[in-house]
Parts: structure tokens; sequence; C-alpha cells
């Protein structure tokens, strides 16, 4: 994610259709560990409905807004491990635009699953129609509002869409909770993978 | 060098300031032995509110003392944290009433190898009984009660202070409520011990040792000021040296010591003679060698006691306490639901780090110690 535009997103951030149905989900009281947690908007969110939060993050200028923000951050990469977690010792385990950043995504997945009792994963969705026509009919790597990078200075180093995630589940026989798909400004339901731009699912084992 | 000049945010000073000493009747040592009377050397910075509740006890290293801010009477050269301490610094006195104290096995005032042992009236030199670092934390807790505050706002140490810092968490779960460890570690690995042996042993082969009964006149200089060379190094970097020295040799010369890198640790060795006794330096490094939570599953069933907030502070150039010794500490934390943040620092200065000026790190304590957050993860 490009930081800052993460950072000014925030300003909107509560807004977002996206983020308000992660909020809902989750019961104050409950515990979650945000993965790439950022700026920690998604947790100040959370922070203030009572729910008991915790981010990792790799970083470091992230780590100082975070404990501005009276946040708790480890600094680290979520792709060196998760070990010392207890099994299901999270409610919710969430990878907020993360997954799609990381190296290894299936072993991260299945820890999460390991350590949390549900996981919610969003990720921008690879079909969106402006990326499958750019690729149409341009013939080059897309670079689009959801995916403003380019090939060679992009943190995306997979990319999936909602039915891929789909397919994945279902090898692995992860059991999908709920699934739902936005753009910026609200939820998408009429043929989702062609239309949303973002995919939120939540798992568990 | 530090990585950035000093800015704003580190002007203010307490001012002149005064060490004083605390004497209590006896610390009975977890070795079983008993200080009597027990003395503690402290210093003070800001005011104690009403509510005896905004006091953060601040630890200091190795050869450090309770000097930790302002300037005494003619000093030229300020307390060992005072980029940190003072009004509007992280550690703001107009905020907080902060106290620095001693440690005990120290020679900087408080009870250790020179003071006086009542039954001979000459110092007890290397007769002083053993000294943990628990034993330290237990001295503070009774100049912290002697002030009548029942719970620390903070404690904060780095290196051997972030052990006491540590120690205080578990030892006194409910008598504070934030704790700060900088650049340290629940335990000594075998190569931490190693250069602590080193240490002691060109001490030991001081002709002037005499099993550390040593008189002030022929004292183990030598051997002091090697040991002293020794940690330096270990205290500061490679790109650090390579930075400060580089190989700058004048002409070749094998009678005496020809690189600028040379000639700066015999001066820092030949300066903290006069400043630091042999003996507490051996009581000192052997209460960090053997101070032991444990590591991986014990450390987690010992730090199962905490009952406070957490800021752990590691650095990526500190191959002394590397950081994998504080992340130790927080994953420790986490499996027990304290609430903790964690950050690695990429300062070039090494295990010093936490001693020099630096944005991030001044933005870091201040944040956590304003961060008020009274309901934690309990």
């Amino acid at each position: 994610m490009n930081i800052h535009t993460n950072e000014t997103l925030g300003l909107d951030l509560k807004n977002r259709p996206d983020i308000s149905y992660i909020a809902n989900l989750i019961k104050p009281g409950e515990r979650v560990l945000d993965l790439g947690c950022g700026y920690g908007e998604l947790m100040l969110i959370l922070k203030n409905k009572g729910v008991r939060v915790q981010g990792i993050e790799k970083d470091d200028k992230c780590i100082i807004q975070c404990v501005k923000k009276s946040l708790y951050v480890h600094h680290g990469d979520i792709d060196d491990g998760l070990k010392h977690h207890l099994d299901h010792s999270f409610d919710f385990v969430i990878l907020n635009q993360t997954i799609q950043q990381t190296l290894n995504p299936g072993n991260i997945i299945k820890e999460c699953l390991r350590i949390g009792k549900q996981v919610i994963i969003v990720f921008p969705n690879f079909s969106h129609w402006q990326i499958r026509t750019s690729i149409l009919l341009s013939g080059k790597t897309p670079v689009t509002d959801l995916m403003p990078f380019h090939w060679y200075d992009t943190p995306n180093l997979h990319y999936l869409s909602g039915k891929d995630f789909e397919d994945f589940c279902e090898f692995e026989r992860i059991k999908v909770l709920h699934r739902a798909f936005f753009n910026r400004t609200r939820q998408i339901k009429l043929f989702p993978n062609l239309f949303a731009t973002l995919a939120l699912f939540v798992i568990r084992a | 060098m530090p990585t950035s000049e000093p800015n704003d945010f580190f002007h203010g000073s307490v001012g002149i300031v005064q060490t004083q000493v605390a004497t209590f009747d006896s610390l009975t040592l977890e070795g079983g032995e008993t200080i009597t009377p027990l003395e503690i050397a402290y210093e003070t910075y800001g005011t104690l509110n009403q509510k005896k509740d905004n006091a953060i006890l601040v630890c200091h290293a190795l050869s450090g003392d309770a000097h930790a801010a302002g300037f005494h009477e003619g000093d030229k050269r300020p307390g060992w944290w005072d980029y940190y301490i003072g009004p509007g610094k992280a550690f703001d006195t107009n905020r907080y009433f902060i106290i620095s104290s001693n440690v005990i096995g120290g020679c900087k005032g408080s009870s250790g190898p020179l003071s006086t042992n009542g039954n001979t009236g000459k110092p007890f030199q290397s007769t002083f009984p053993f000294v943990s670092i628990g034993d330290m934390v237990n001295a503070q807790e009774k100049l912290i009660r002697h002030f009548g505050i029942h719970k620390l706002f903070a404690v904060a140490g780095g290196s051997m202070g972030g052990m006491q810092a540590l120690q205080w968490s578990v030892a006194y779960p409910d008598r504070l409520k934030n704790c700060i460890v900088m650049a340290s570690s629940s335990e000594h690995s075998a190569q931490q011990i190693a250069f602590n042996e080193v240490g002691r042993q060109a001490i030991l082969s001081d002709p002037n040792w005499n099993q550390g009964l040593y008189t002030q006149e022929k004292r183990p200089s030598k051997g002091l000021a090697l040991a002293r060379m020794m940690g330096h190094i270990t205290y500061l970097s490679d790109e650090m040296m390579r930075e400060k020295f580089g190989r700058k040799p004048p002409k070749g010369n094998i009678q005496s010591t020809d690189f600028a890198v040379g000639s700066y640790l015999i001066y820092q060795g030949e300066s903290f003679v006069d400043r630091f006794d042999a003996n507490s330096y051996i009581y000192v490094t052997k209460a960090l060698d053997h101070f032991s939570l444990g590591t991986g599953k014990e450390l987690t069933k010992v730090l199962s006691k905490v009952r406070c907030r957490f800021l752990v502070i590691a650095y990526t150039s500190d191959w002394l306490y590397p950081p994998y010794q504080s992340e130790e500490i927080v994953k420790s934390l986490e499996v027990n639901a304290v609430p903790v943040s964690f950050i690695e620092l990429n300062n070039p200065a090494g295990h010093d780090s936490f001693l020099l000026p630096s944005e991030e790190q001044d933005s870091i304590l201040r944040d956590f110690l304003s961060a008020t957050d009274e309901g934690g993860f309990f």
C-alpha cells in the first residue's frame, strides 16, 4: 500500500462501506489482530468501539503514527511468521488489503485461521471491468485508481479476484462465512466480480 | 554522532540539580545477605502531584548514575538522559515527577563496594555481598515508598535500565502503569556474558587487583580501562566507527597506537578510570549476566504476571543487544495479551542509540506516555 495515499484515505475511511462492514462484524470486548495495519485508521475505529485491537506493521513511520493514536503495534513482517500466537487466541484476524503484498499468502492465511476464530480478508478485485478492459485494449499491465502502481514499483506481489479466492477456499476446504463486494462508495451486489473494486471474505477453518 | 542535530524539542533544562542520598535501615538481598544500612543516591526533577500518580522512575545503564538530567554546579555536560528529561521534553518535568536512582552495587553514592563496612570501618570492596538486578529494583522500591508513591506512572530504562524496568513489571506488577524497555533483553546470551567476562578478566589480571582489596592509590586502573575499551567497542556500531574514525593511521608505529580509533578507545578507558570503581564494574556486570527471566515459553510464563502497558524499543544497528532479544520480550507479552508496542528504530549509533537524540525516539516516547488508556487489555 502506498502509505501516503493511505493516510489521506484515513480522513473519510469511517464512511467507507467496506470499513463499516468490518466494524459491524466485530463486537466490543473482542480481541482483534490487524496484520499490516498501516497508520492504524481501522484499528482506531475498532478501538473507539471498545474492541481490544493490536496490529503488526513493517513501516516504522506507521508505527510512530499508531503510537500517537494510542494503539498497540508490533514492528515486524508477517512473512516472518506469527508462530508465537496461540491457537484461536483472537476473535478476528484482519488482513485488510495486505494479503496481495505478502510473499506467501497461502501460508499466511492458514496461520491466520489457526490463531483467529474468524479471519477477515479484504483485497483489490483484479477482475474489475476497468482492469479487464485496460489489459484487453492496451495490452499492458493496468494502472488504475485501485492499483495505482507500475509493475516496477508496486508493493502488490499477487493479483487475485473474488473468484480466485472462492476457488482457493474450496480447494483448501476453508469455510466462507460471509462475502461482500464494494466500490469506494457502496456495496456491490450485482455481478460483483465484474463491478466491485474490493472483495471481502470472512472465513474460518 | 547523533542521527540529527538536537531539535527544538530537545531544548529546555531542569537547570542545576544535586544528587541526594536516602538512608534506610536495611535491605535483605535475594542471596540472603543483608545490607545495613541501605543507602540510595537519587535525583528528582519536576513535582510530585497531590495524588502521587505522576512519578516516573528512570533506570540507568551499566556505567550510569543518578544524574540523569540538568547540570551539577560547575558542570559543562548535563546528565546522561538530558535530551529526554526536562520541561517540554518527552519526559516532561512540567507533567511528571522523574526519579533517577543510582543502583546498589554501583559506585556513585548508593550502597556498594565503596561503602564503609560498619564492623571494620573500612570499605567493603570485594567483600560486599553479591547484588542482583532484583535487589537493585527492591532497593528502588524502598525509595519509591519513601516518597509515598504507591503506583508509578512509568518505569523506563535502556540496556541494564531496561532489565530493571522489566524486573519491576514482574516483581511489582501492581505498582506501575507503564513500562518502557529500550535496547535490552530478558537474559544475557552467551555472547553478552563473553564480552563481560573479558572485561572482568582484564581487571582480575591487573597487577594491582589484589583480590579486589586494592588501595585507592594503587588501583587496577589498567585493567578497568581495558574493560571499558572492550565495552565501548560493543556500544558502537561498525557504521559509526567507520564514519567517525575510518582507518586514519599517520605512520606505521609498533610501539604505540597509530590509529585514530585506538587513541579514542584509550582516552575512553583512561577517563572511565577516574569516574568508576573496578569492584563495582565486576558487581554490576555480574548482576547483568545473572539476570534471567528466561526465553520462549519460560519467559511467557514469567511475564503472565505483568499488569502494565509496555513500550519496547530496539535498534537495528545494536549488535550487543540485537533486536531479536527485544522481540522475544514483545512476543511473550503478546501471548499474555499485554498491551505492547514494539518498534525497531533504524538509528545507526549501535547500542548507545537509546542515549542519543533522535526525533523518532522522542516522538514515540512522548506519545506513548501521553496516550492515556485506562482500559488496557486485561
